[in-house]
């Protein structure tokens, strides 16, 4: 297995941030066409789409993440497309009146809500809404943040050797949030992380999938014993989540470790998007995504090394599935002999493991032996 | 019955005195106790069955004469259980020797003893009407003729004296009478009363019963109207009260007691006993007349006489032909009484019979003529000439299911002829789909409504033992699109006409009511009602289809206006801007998605 190149370089751009008015010049930009297609041409109207799958993204290493291809989707006007359209221009025009031309934001529920003043034309489940906004997101190229809309998702917590600097909502007074002095509890990372500044002298991040492996570092107060800053992402990280780790190693040059359970999920929708972001929000990537990342563990290695084996579960079909389909369709996968190398011996081994397994050999020998020597052997994958 | 034998010598016959009570039964006698047999089984049905006579009588008449036939039918309440019934036509008139016995002796007609097609076939039908009328109110058969080349009408007024099957005439009277006419508009309103130089008209005064429906007398001439588009026919019913409606023939079956002259068969019974004769009903405007008014002037294709085809006859039958030919020799008999016989076919039988053909056909024993008859069975002849068999034709059957049903799709078919029995047929089938809901008369959760016909003759009652239902239960409709029960008649907003024309209908009863079930009638109707039904699918598909484009079509004019306002919002369009968006992408939707 190769040794990390720690020093990585990798491009600290914010992202793009474009004004309310670009962001409402670009859906002006829009209806225009779809006007002119209707009016002047006599054709039917089109929307184009960024097309978001794995298909559509390339790995480019020296970038560090999923970079969006030029492959598009289009939706003419037709019988079966003609809600979708005309929610789509209910959709823009709220977007553009009431939320960017007033200065004002909105939950993906509450454009939910909103619609249902639309008549017929309004979503019956947040899920339509949810993905039509997706959609407009693509189609404009912004953040749907840019737009108006907070992210209702939050997920990561944090604690250990960190100081965040923050401003109080509308006094804007700056405040400091000690990450090592927050108790028996943790500091949630916000929806907006944009403004944040940090003060660290942690050696390395860690990045934990499960809420409760996370709590037992905690406890036991690892990040003093090995001077790190600990990170729950209890799942898929999100994009605050995602943005927030980048902007920290960005900002103060600390490696970023990854833990997860040892099977396909936790490396390839969890550890992947993190390091190198997803196929579904392909235009933003770039800003979300840590290339700085290295993978830590559970690997199938491991389970031999520590002698897990009776500590594991029989991969199920899906498993297997996602194994495969990620060794043939996940550009970051493919790049990556080391991490083929991992699929495939999960694959023969039939077998995948969590976290907690490690409790086989003691509650604490997860922190005590398994951490330790990982961490001193040094040696992780891309 | 006791069973001790000594002891009932006093009460059990005797062969002789049995003897005494064994006597010839005469057909009138015996279809007076069987009347039911002749469709006089209640009062409701004897008013059905003695107009159906007489127009059946009329349309044969004028067809066989090559006259457009003009029939006037006129009912008449004259009493709380009573109807007089006056039936005229245009027809070629009757002679006035026959007369008599045509309307008062069983069993004499023109049509029994030839192989052609007509709608009377036994000899029966209006005197068997007289002889209820008779029976029921004394009252006796007037008919009233005139024949073109005489310049007098004749008034016969006749009863029949059933122990004999003799016509007793009661009053013979030579008259100046023209058949006349009186027709009116779409509207009621009446036109130019219309006077023939020839025709008939009978009149009979019947204990009978009115109930409007499916079982009425005015929904047999409706359908009449429709298989005889060349008919004009001028109808009116004068009630003493308001008529009951009543679709049930089993209730209404219940509801009129038995009441017959069974127990008094006597002859006396049914002998003159009222020596007033009936008014004839004079034209009166208090009641308008109906006219269903002639569709075509075309007469329909004149049927020709055929003889029996070898394969159709019956051993007792072939028999009495043997004895009755004037053929010398058994190769002449049997080419020149039969048709399709040929000279080498007719060798061929009589040798695999066993017999010189030179053989004189009346001294065929009984033996050999059944060699005969199963020698005639295994040769192989043509098939009966179908010439004799004169079809509605496709066109006439839309014509008339387009005139008197109000239906969105029609279709008919007329299958070629076939055999059974040796008997030429022809099946023609039509149908009319209304849209479910247009028609209140189809209910679209209610069997489909079914009009038989036979030799252009509405069969309105037995349709449950009818060869044509049950071909009709056979056939698959779900296949086409219907709703089907199993073991039932189809279900939908629609009316299913099967017509059966042959030179010999095989009726169950001699009421001429339902086709008996002969394999080769069912499997023809079958074939006929299965092109019908492709048919019927074709335009079901294509009706789905086209309300998929209308709920298409509505689908798009919900969201049209949501796409306009929202580019509206954002490009701070006008209203004219908005709905020329609006406007425009309709033409398009439609034009590209609606027709596909
Ligand atoms: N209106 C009429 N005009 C001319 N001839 C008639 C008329 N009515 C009856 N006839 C003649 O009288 C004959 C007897 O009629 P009838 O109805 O009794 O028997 P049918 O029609 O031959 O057979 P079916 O019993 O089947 O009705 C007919 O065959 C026909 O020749
Ligand atoms: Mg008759």
């Amino acid at each position: 297995m190769a040794k990390s190149k720690k020093s990585q370089s990798v491009s600290v751009a914010a992202p793009q941030l474009i004004s309310k008015r670009d962001a409402s010049s670009r859906i002006v930009g829009v209806a225009n066409t779809i006007h002119q297609d209707i009016v002047k041409k006599n054709a039917r109207p089109r929307m184009r789409f960024p097309i978001r799958s794995l298909s559509n993204v390339k790995y480019d290493p020296k970038k560090g993440h999923f970079e969006i291809l030029n492959k598009m989707s289009t939706r003419t006007l037709s019988y079966n497309t003609v809600k979708t359209f005309a929610q789509s221009m209910r959709l823009l025009a709220t977007i553009k009146r009431d939320l960017l031309d007033k200065n004002n934001i909105a939950g993906k529920r509450e454009v939910y809500y909103n619609s249902k003043s639309w008549g017929e034309c309004r979503f019956d489940e947040q899920p339509e809404s949810d993905s039509l906004l997706d959609d407009m997101e693509a189609m404009l190229a912004v953040n749907r943040e840019q737009l108006g809309f907070i992210p209702e998702e939050r997920g990561g917590e944090v604690t250990g050797p960190l100081v965040v600097i923050d401003r109080q909502p509308g006094s804007h007074e700056e405040i400091r949030i000690n990450c090592e002095k927050l108790g028996t509890g943790a500091w949630s990372i916000p929806s907006q992380v944009e403004h944040l500044r940090f003060e660290s002298k942690a050696k390395f991040i860690l990045v934990i999938e499960t809420a409760s492996l996370f709590q037992r570092l905690v406890h036991h107060r690892y990040y003093e014993t090995a001077n790190c800053i600990l990170i729950s992402m209890s799942g898929v990280p999100t994009r605050a989540c995602r943005r927030f780790i980048r902007r920290l190693t960005d900002d103060r040059k600390i490696p970023v470790l990854v833990f997860t359970d040892g099977d396909p999920y936790g490396y390839c929708n969890i550890y992947r998007t993190l390091k190198v972001g997803s196929g579904q929000a392909a235009h933003i990537n770039q800003f979300f995504c840590v290339p700085q990342a290295h993978y830590l563990g559970v690997t199938p290695q491991d389970i031999k090394e520590f002698d897990l084996e009776d500590a594991t579960h029989p991969l199920e079909e899906l498993d297997i599935k996602r194994a495969k389909d990620a060794l043939k369709n996940d550009p970051f996968i493919k790049h990556h002999k080391e991490w083929q190398a991992v699929l495939n011996q999960m694959i023969e081994m039939g077998v995948r493991i969590e976290q907690q397994a490690f409790a086989k050999h003691g509650l604490n020998f997860v922190f005590e032996t398994y951490l330790p020597r990982k961490l001193k052997k040094g040696i992780f994958l891309p | 019955m006791t069973g001790n034998m000594a002891n009932a010598n006093k009460s059990t016959a005797t062969a002789e005195s049995l003897a005494k009570l064994q006597r010839d039964i005469s057909v009138s006698e015996f279809f007076l106790k069987n009347r039911h047999l002749l469709g006089f089984d209640n009062p409701r049905k004897a008013l059905l069955t003695a107009v159906k006579e007489a127009v059946d009588n009329s349309l044969d008449a004028c067809d066989e004469s090559g006259i457009l036939p003009e029939i006037s039918v006129d009912i008449r309440q004259t009493g709380d259980k009573r109807f007089c019934v006056a039936i005229t036509d245009n027809g070629p008139g009757i002679v006035r020797n026959q007369v008599p016995k045509i309307f008062a002796k069983l069993l004499y007609g023109s049509k029994f003893h030839r192989l052609r097609m007509s709608r009377g076939q036994q000899g029966i039908g209006i005197s068997a009407a007289g002889m209820y009328g008779q029976l029921t109110t004394g009252t006796s058969t007037v008919i009233q003729s005139k024949i073109k080349t005489s310049k007098k009408a004749h008034l016969i007024e006749v009863q029949i004296d059933t122990r004999a099957n003799k016509p007793t005439i009661l009053k013979d009277d030579e008259l100046d009478w023209f058949p006349q006419f009186f027709p009116t508009d779409a509207n009621g309103k009446p036109k130019q009363p219309i006077t023939a130089r020839h025709g008939t008209s009978v009149t009979i005064e019947m204990e009978a019963a009115y109930i409007r429906g499916k079982l009425s007398v005015d929904e047999y001439l409706k359908q009449c109207a429709i298989v005889n588009p060349h008919l004009q026919l001028h109808y009116r019913i004068r009630l003493s009260g308001p008529a009951p409606d009543e679709d049930s023939e089993t209730s209404t079956r219940k509801a009129v007691p038995a009441k017959t002259a069974a127990g008094k068969g006597d002859a006396t019974s049914a002998a003159p006993q009222a020596t007033k004769s009936p008014p004839l009903p004079q034209p009166s405007d208090e009641v308008p007349w109906i006219t269903f008014a002639r569709a075509a002037t075309t007469l329909p294709k004149q049927p020709t006489e055929i003889k029996p085809h070898p394969h159709g006859i019956e051993l007792g039958i072939l028999m009495q032909m043997l004895k009755d030919t004037q053929g010398k020799t058994l190769k002449s008999a049997l080419v020149h009484d039969f048709s399709r016989v040929s000279d080498r076919a007719a060798v061929e039988i009589a040798q695999r019979a066993g017999l010189d053909p030179k053989s004189r056909p009346t001294h065929i024993a009984h033996r050999e003529s059944e060699a005969l008859f199963k020698a005639i069975n295994e040769t192989k002849l043509m098939r009966p000439p179908t010439d004799c068999l004169s079809p509605i034709g496709e066109e006439a059957i839309m014509a008339g299911l387009k005139k008197e049903i109000e239906a969105d799709f029609y279709t008919a078919i007329t299958r070629g002829p076939e055999v059974y029995r040796g008997n030429p047929f022809q099946i023609e089938a039509g149908l009319a789909y209304a849209k479910p809901g247009a028609n209140a008369d189809l209910n679209a959760e209610e069997p489909v409504r079914i009009l038989r016909f036979a030799n252009k003759v509405p069969l309105l009652y037995m349709g449950g033992a009818c060869a044509i239902n049950k071909a009709i239960t056979g056939v698959n409709w779900k296949s086409y699109g219907l709703t089907h029960p199993r073991g039932s008649l189809p279900v939908g907003p629609m009316v299913i006409l099967v017509h059966m024309a042959s030179v010999w209908v095989p009726f169950t009863s001699e009421s001429k009511e339902a086709i008996a079930h002969y394999p080769e009638i069912i499997r023809e109707t079958t074939f006929a009602l299965q092109e019908c039904g492709r048919r019927l699918s074709v335009y079901l598909s294509r009706r789905r289809r086209q309300a998929e484009m209308e709920r298409k079509k509505n689908y798009i004019e919900l969201y049209l206006p949501h796409l306009a306002l929202g580019l509206r919002q954002i490009l701070d369009l006008d209203d004219r801007q908005e709905k020329t968006i609006i406007s425009k992408l309709h033409r398009m939707l439609e034009r590209t998605h609606l027709e596909e």
